[in-house]
């Protein structure tokens, strides 16, 4: 037994998953709280000051490769896993068994992908402009210049089409997340069945608090909201 | 309580052996009572076939109480038909309506190859109940019932988990053809018990390893071989087995 054969026996594929996808939920939780400084009604000083930190200190720096990294492997080994599993059945059923579980925990990989879409013009909306190709500054007086980000979700989300988009995947976040976020704690082992029921109830509210959050912030902006 | 009779169809998979192009073949069944077993509706059946001379379909079965784990049929699209926590020679005719068509097709995974017709081989479940599930112990007098003190709990959950008859249906169910809550079962079963303490890391590896072998799928927790599974044992039992790989794992020398 190596460390190797670890990572690549059935089981720990699938610790491969969990221990990226938890960490994903983790950047979640980040991700929201910091966004949800756009409700400060502050015509968007507080999220520029978060979103200043988060892009000019080292260890949001740090901890973003990591996400990336963290991205890439839940991906491709999600991917792999998908299309392999899926190998195991040469042929299939003449009428298909569907009864015993729900629709969502067997389309992990669909979810997935409308995720990887979001995440790519996601990227394309935010991370670009604000690593790569510049957004316009804003000065909170003495000196401290931010990029101001709040602006670009200002333009951004007058398009009713973004809007619509960024819902679809929220929608899709919160039924990944309703299989995977119990999903993974039984992965990484966790048996007791008070636990589960507790894990459970934990990871259904997860999946609908945090895409909601998420949800209301294009649709905050469309509908001005917050201005 | 008068017993109704009913005419049904039943379209079969017929297969004549591993290699060859199997399709569905239906065949009208009359007369059959609803106090009957879905075993013996496939008996009138098959004595039928062969009394007009025809091939009879070719189905496991051996206990037919419940205990053995052979009946495999996927009927109407679930592993040991329609019932909860029920094997196909537990289920009886009266579950379907008169005139019914009833879809009667084999376990379906690469790692249960197809012998004939609805007979498929399950030998992959003795080679992983080979690779670790026992324990070794010196023969002698036998010692006294209750000489080793096992915690409640722990027995009730170890029994509960002995109860799997190695059927399959949770594979069939399993939309990765996973065979996670089988192996579970007999993991569980004996690193509850001290009886099983001895081998207990060298099992959950060995038994991983011979199951990735034989060619099941990797578990993503879907619940459906829990919905399925005869003796209902519980998905718990998965989340067992990670945490003794992962522990064996991180620990075995
Ligand atoms: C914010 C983004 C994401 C989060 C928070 C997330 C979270 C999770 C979690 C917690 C699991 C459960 C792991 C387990 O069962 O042990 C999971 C599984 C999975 N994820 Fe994601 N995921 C995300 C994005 C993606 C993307 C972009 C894909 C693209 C393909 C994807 C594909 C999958 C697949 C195929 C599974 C396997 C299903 C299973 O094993 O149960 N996920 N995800
Ligand atoms: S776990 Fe249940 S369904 Fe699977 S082999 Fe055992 S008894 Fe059959
Ligand atoms: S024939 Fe033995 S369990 Fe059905």
């Amino acid at each position: 037994m190596t460390f190797k054969q670890m990572f690549t026996s059935s089981v720990g594929k699938k610790l491969v998953m969990a221990f990226t996808g938890i960490f994903l939920v983790l950047f979640l939780v980040v991700h929201a709280g910091l966004n949800a400084c756009i409700w400060a009604m502050d015509g968007g000083v507080m999220f520029n000051k978060a979103a200043h930190f988060m892009g000019s200190f080292i260890v949001p720096r740090i901890l973003e490769i990591g996400l990336f990294l963290g991205i890439f492997l839940h991906i491709i080994q999600g991917y792999m896993l998908t299309l392999e599993n899926r190998s195991k059945r040469k042929v299939g059923y003449e009428v298909n068994y569907s009864k015993g579980s729900k629709w969502y925990s067997r389309s992990m990989a669909i979810l997935g992908t409308i995720l990887l879409m979001f995440f790519v013009i996601h990227w394309k909306h935010f991370w670009v402009p604000s690593r790569i190709t510049g957004v316009e500054e804003m000065d909170l007086g003495n000196g401290f210049i931010v990029h101001n980000l709040y602006g670009v979700m200002q333009d951004t989300f007058q398009n009713v089409w973004v809007v619509i988009f960024y819902v679809i995947a929220c929608i899709s976040l919160g039924y990944h997340l309703a299989h995977g976020f119990q999903s993974a704690f039984k992965t990484i082992g966790v048996h007791n069945k008070r636990y589960h029921a507790m894990i459970n109830t934990i990871g259904f509210g997860f999946a609908i608090i945090i895409p909601l959050a998420f949800a209301l912030m294009p649709i905050s902006f469309y509908l001005h909201w917050v201005n | 309580m008068s017993q109704n009779t009913m005419n049904l169809k039943v379209k079969v998979w017929r297969q004549k052996n591993a290699n060859a192009q199997g399709a569905f073949v239906t065949y009208d069944v009359a007369g059959i009572s609803d106090e009957m077993s879905f075993l013996e509706m496939m008996d009138i059946l098959n004595e039928r076939l062969i009394t007009e001379g025809g091939d009879p379909v070719a189905f496991d079965h051996d206990c037919r109480e419940g205990i053995c784990g052979m009946c495999s049929m996927y009927i109407n699209g679930k592993p040991h038909g329609p019932w909860q926590a029920n094997t196909t020679c537990q289920l009886h005719m009266r579950a379907f309506k008169d005139g019914e068509t009833i879809v009667i097709e084999p376990w379906r995974a690469n790692s249960f190859p197809i012998v004939k017709d609805l007979t498929v081989d399950r030998s992959a479940f003795d080679r992983i109940i080979q690779a670790g599930g026992y324990i070794s112990l010196n023969t002698g007098n036998a010692v006294d019932g209750n000489s080793i003190p096992i915690e409640k709990q722990n027995a009730d959950d170890a029994f509960a988990a002995a109860m799997c008859i190695g059927c399959g249906a949770c594979v069939a169910a399993c939309k990765n053809s996973s065979a996670m809550l089988f192996l579970s079962a007999k993991v569980s079963h004996l690193a509850l018990l001290p009886q099983g303490a001895p081998e207990r890391k060298s099992r959950v590896l060995n038994m991983v390893a011979q199951m990735d072998k034989e060619g099941f799928g990797s578990c993503t927790n879907t619940g459906a071989c829990e919905a399925t599974c005869p003796k209902e044992i519980s998905i718990a039992n998965i989340a067992r087995l990670n945490s003794e790989y992962l522990g064996a794992s991180l620990s075995a020398q």
